[in-house]
């Protein structure tokens, strides 16, 4: 083989390699699920009450999310496109149940707090939107790459909101007291009302500090 | 919280406003954000959601009730509901389309939109959830879908009037309407205290 075949060769896996970083490193604040993309808003605002259950969900995310892309990009060839979106659903589904009962059989605590929104993954727009848009048409790699990407973007905002919220509303962040002793609790902040109006002015943080990542 | 023994008219009132299914419990905030920028498919979708979200509970509590809990098959739920509120949402376009024209044309591309519309689903598990008989349940539905019409309407009525306001230049556009809705679900929320729950 002669050298300009294998510097050929490094220069493509250089290239693939530079590009499941990107499909990694997109999610996290290019393509940003929550707030670029605008998926997912309603178990973002829901549970993000306290950083905890917030940080718990996006686990739960992960979880869902990572496990279907990886096996929607693999049956992605032997699905007939007509009944594409039962199949996915079907397999959205089923790491949904996964989740939801492994976390009523170790973190029964956090289950119920989390409560409806648990079941309510399957129907979250992300997972489909990224299982129709990404996963059914690239590779395996890519795929996990992309899950990977777009979970930590989607754990990193809903634990910012979840932890900003129970400092204004509680004073304490994972239930640790941060705040003086004498801080008095802003309480609106856990009450749904906080939930759209952290959200407005990170998305308007977002938009005056990294103004190019705007939606097309 | 709902229970059991409240009676209808109290069940459909707390369903409506008091746990506003957008406002308060951010439930099918996609849509809520997605479709409010225009009135007429802000009505448009409020009746389609009202209308399936009736049928599909009533069928998933019968699928639940006569079929998953016989069978020992609970764990299935999830996979169960979802499919056949979408199965069901097919039927029923197909059924619409010939029966009621005019119903069909009015609601257009809403009714597919809605198998992904998690109200649906979410107003199933929470009947499941709350343990309530058949009525309370379709009461509840009903409640339910209302509360999502009513407050879809109004929310796109208010981002009618939004395009016409000076907004500093970062608030444009979403930040604002998520302040907006802030503001709206504050006012839900001195609902809260009606009933002295």
């Amino acid at each position: 083989m002669s050298t300009e075949t294998i510097s050929a060769q490094q220069a493509a896996k250089e290239a693939s390699k530079a590009g499941l970083l990107r499909e990694l490193t997109k999610g996290i604040l290019r393509e940003n699920p929550i707030l670029i993309i605008m998926l997912g808003l309603c178990p973002a605002l829901a549970v993000s009450g306290s950083a905890g259950d917030a940080f718990g969900m996006g686990m739960a995310f992960t979880v869902v999310m990572v496990c279907s892309n990886v096996v929607i990009s693999l049956i992605r060839k032997i699905v007939p496109s007509q009944i594409r979106i039962p199949v996915f659903i079907t397999v959205i589904s089923t790491f949904v149940t996964i989740v939801d009962y492994a976390l009523k059989a170790y973190l029964p605590l956090l289950s119920r707090s989390l409560g409806v929104f648990v079941p309510l993954i399957v129907v979250n727009c992300i997972v489909m939107g990224r299982a129709e848009g990404f996963a059914s048409r690239n590779p395996v790699a890519a795929s996990l790459m992309d899950g990977i990407g777009m979970s930590l973007g989607f754990t990193l905002i809903i634990t910012l909101l979840g932890s900003i919220r129970e400092l204004l509303g509680n004073g304490t962040v994972f239930g640790l007291a941060v705040m003086p002793a004498g801080y008095q609790p802003f309480l609106l902040f856990i009450l749904p009302p906080g939930a759209f109006l952290v959200i407005g002015f990170l998305m308007a943080a977002q938009k005056k500090f990294f103004p190019k990542g705007g939606r097309q | 919280m709902i229970t059991q023994n409240m009676n209808l008219f109290l069940i459909f009132l707390s369903a409506m406003i008091v746990n506003n299914i957008l406002l308060i419990r951010f439930i099918a905030l996609c849509s809520f954000f997605g479709i409010s920028n225009s009135m007429e498919a802000s009505v448009g979708m409020g009746l389609a959601v009202v209308f399936v979200m009736a049928m599909a509970t009533t069928v998933s509590w019968l699928v639940y009730h006569y079929l998953l809990i016989p069978f020992g098959l609970l764990y299935l739920r999830t996979a169960a509901f979802i499919l056949t509120i979408a199965t069901f949402v097919q039927l029923e376009e197909m059924v619409i389309r010939k029966m009621f024209p005019p119903l069909y044309r009015s609601l257009g591309i809403y009714l597919p939109l809605i198998v992904t519309n998690c109200a649906v689903l979410a107003a199933a598990f929470l009947v499941i959830d709350y343990n309530l008989s058949f009525v309370k349940s379709l009461v509840y539905t009903l409640g339910v879908g209302c509360g999502y019409f009513f407050a879809i309407v109004m929310f796109a009525g208010i981002r009618e009037r939004i395009i016409l306001a000076p907004i500093p230049k970062s608030f444009e556009g979403y930040p604002i309407i998520f302040i907006t809705a802030s503001l709206m679900s504050l006012a839900f929320l001195g609902f809260k205290g009606l009933f002295g729950l």
